[in-house]
């Protein structure tokens, strides 16, 4: 692991994108002291406000601080987004890594479901299952994470077909390696690349459609801020006060990148053919 | 071929018949095979691409792709057990443990995202009682056993050389001290000067730790210089089966001595090599009776009738051909 960091750390991107998203979670942690005021205090003197030495970002249509409300809501984009990209990461990539490794019956049965569920835009799957679950922030992750289990299911899938042909695949099963075995030291290792370049970028796009569930009212309630949320919020005011969506927009912006420049990087560390 | 019973067998195989079957038809890869491999000996199998000595090396392991690879019949008894009877996690128990198998191509038979140490001590630690740290302190033993120096033991795959990957290829194969060491090729994708290290570090080992080898090639100097026994295979089937000195003294079958015709001879000033007639057959359509009496120079009608059974023209010398000459270079 200390061999992978240390490659990490030549790329000055990959490190930008570690440092932000350290960042991003001490402070989702530490809201409650770093928040100069709590998240759904109203002051209704002090709305629209531009950013000034008290509200360091401005203030929204209620006078709520903007500053605060990102970072409250640090904590939930951050949970939704790894938390769903997990889900979908180990059921997708089970379900993947089955069909791709035993082919056949097994894969077309899995197969044929996951083309069923893309066959529906990932939004409305989301959407369909948030409203079945009802709302709040578990049911949130959950949403987005299985709308996007068909995803990572084709891409592993994609990539275990390619590797299991290898003759070390059957050098293994000489060896007496069993298939579970197969699957998970030899196949998953060497697969990652996509992998985790998927995930990265889910990360980021699962941020995205949670923000687009709250925004419905399917996802986080009200007050409590979600970046998504205080986006379209501040939707109706954007030609007068800018400054309400273009923080939270900032901050998604600046997240996915951090996510993308992280995820490069990390594929590049964890091939051993590209270490110098 | 059956003929011999005193002698203590290590593996048996008997009427083994391998088939794929497709959807444009029944590929016969190996037809009523019978081998018999003795404790401590080595086994030369020789033939042309396509003959079908790949297949029997993985049916004897039962890694037979399948579908579309069937096992129609045959039993192959090793250290008295049929492998072809036992339970799939029993199996396991014996690739690796009991048979290990070296591949064709060291480049892509390793792993590539994982260090040798850890390819070597996987094997370990499937076959025996022993922990991670134990594992990996035998890997080591293991490479230096190989010539590579244990500092390169947390090296990946691709920083090595060709031999040294097939070096490491053996380090794993022998790591659990296997009866029965099956090779495909093992030198087919190195330089000649890599070959001749290889062969001869396989060689040393094979006494070492008193193992039986099966070597699978198509060149015969190589099985000159190692094996005891030699099966020659021609589409699915052995037509020649001898122990090494009466087969390179005596070869009796047609296609036999077809094959050492076309070995280049350095004294003789020829325009042209020597070949055999003709192109293996197609595996899906065989031809009648004997397999080789389309390309045979010795063929007479009745070889497209009926298929020719074995016959002991030396005491432990097989061949299956009834017209096999016992005189060297006649014929073909």
């Amino acid at each position: 692991m200390a061999e992978v960091f240390f490659r990490l750390a030549k790329s000055p991107l990959a490190m930008f994108g570690l440092a932000f998203i350290l960042l991003l979670v001490f402070v989702a942690i530490f809201a409650d002291v770093l928040a100069p005021y709590p998240f759904q205090k109203q002051n209704l003197m002090h709305s629209f406000e531009t950013p000034s030495a008290s509200f360091l970002l401005g203030t929204d249509e209620f006078g709520r601080d903007i500053l605060s409300r990102l970072i409250y809501g640090a904590r939930v984009s951050l949970q939704v987004g790894f938390i769903a990209v997990g889900i979908a990461l180990v059921v997708g990539g089970m379900l993947g890594a089955l069909s791709g490794y035993y082919g056949g019956w097994i894969d077309n049965a899995i197969m044929r479901v996951m083309d069923v569920l893309l066959s529906i835009p990932q939004t409305l799957l989301a959407i369909a299952i948030a409203a079945a679950l009802g709302p709040g922030l578990f049911n949130l992750m959950i949403a987005v994470g299985i709308s996007a289990v068909p995803t990572y299911a084709r891409i592993v899938r994609g990539s275990v077909l390619s590797i299991r042909g290898m003759e070390f695949i059957e050098a293994a099963k000489a060896v007496g390696s069993s298939d579970t075995r197969i699957i998970l030291r030899h196949i998953i290792p060497n697969s990652m690349a996509p992998i985790i370049v998927q995930s990265t970028l889910g990360v980021a796009s699962a941020i995205l459609n949670a923000a687009g569930l709250s925004f419905i009212g399917l996802g986080i309630q009200p007050p409590y801020p979600e970046w998504g949320a205080m986006l379209s919020g501040g939707r109706q005011y954007i030609r007068d006060y800018p400054h309400l969506t273009l923080y939270p927009g900032l901050a998604i912006m600046l997240t996915i990148l951090a996510l993308n420049f992280l995820g490069d990087g990390l594929r590049d560390a964890l091939d051993p053919k590209l270490k110098r | 071929m059956t003929t011999d019973n005193k002698r203590d067998l290590l593996l048996d195989v008997q009427d083994l018949t391998i088939h794929y079957v497709t959807d444009n038809g029944t590929v016969h890869a190996v037809e009523n095979l019978n081998l018999q491999l003795g404790h401590g000996e080595t086994l030369g199998f020789v033939g042309e691409t396509g003959a079908g000595k790949t297949t029997t090396a993985l049916g004897i392991m039962r890694l037979i792709p399948s579908p579309p690879g069937v096992i129609k019949s045959g039993k192959i008894i090793f250290e008295g057990e049929d492998l072809l009877s036992m339970s799939e996690a029993d199996m396991r128990g014996v690739r690796g443990g009991r048979i290990a198998m070296i591949f064709q191509d060291p480049m892509t038979s390793l792993n590539p995202v994982m260090t040798v140490d850890k390819q070597i001590a996987e094997m370990i630690k499937l076959h025996r009682n022993v922990g991670e740290a134990e594992s990996l302190k035998l890997a080591g033993d293991m490479l230096e056993l190989v010539g590579i120096r244990r500092e390169r033991m947390k090296d990946y795959p691709h920083q090595f050389s060709g031999g040294m990957k097939q070096r490491v290829v053996i380090a794993i194969a022998l790591a659990c001290d296997p009866g029965l060491l099956i090779a495909d090729e093992p030198t087919t994708a190195l330089d000649v000067t890599i070959q001749a290290q290889v062969l001869e570090l396989m060689k040393d080992l094979k006494r070492r730790f008193a193992a039986s080898m099966i070597l699978i090639t198509h060149d015969l100097g190589i099985v000159a210089d190692i094996c005891d026994t030699v099966a020659i295979m021609y589409a699915g089937r052995v037509v020649e089966y001898a122990d090494k000195r009466s087969l390179y003294s005596n070869p009796a079958h047609p296609y036999t001595v077809g094959l050492f015709n076309s070995v280049p001879d350095l004294d003789s000033d020829v325009e042209e090599l020597n070949t055999i007639p003709g192109l293996m057959p197609d595996p899906m359509e065989l031809p009648t009776g004997c397999t080789f009496h389309p390309r045979c120079l010795r063929a007479v009608p009745e070889c497209s009738v009926s298929k020719p059974g074995m016959i002991e023209v030396e005491p432990g010398h097989f061949v299956a051909c009834p017209h096999a000459g016992s005189k060297r270079g006649s014929g073909v």
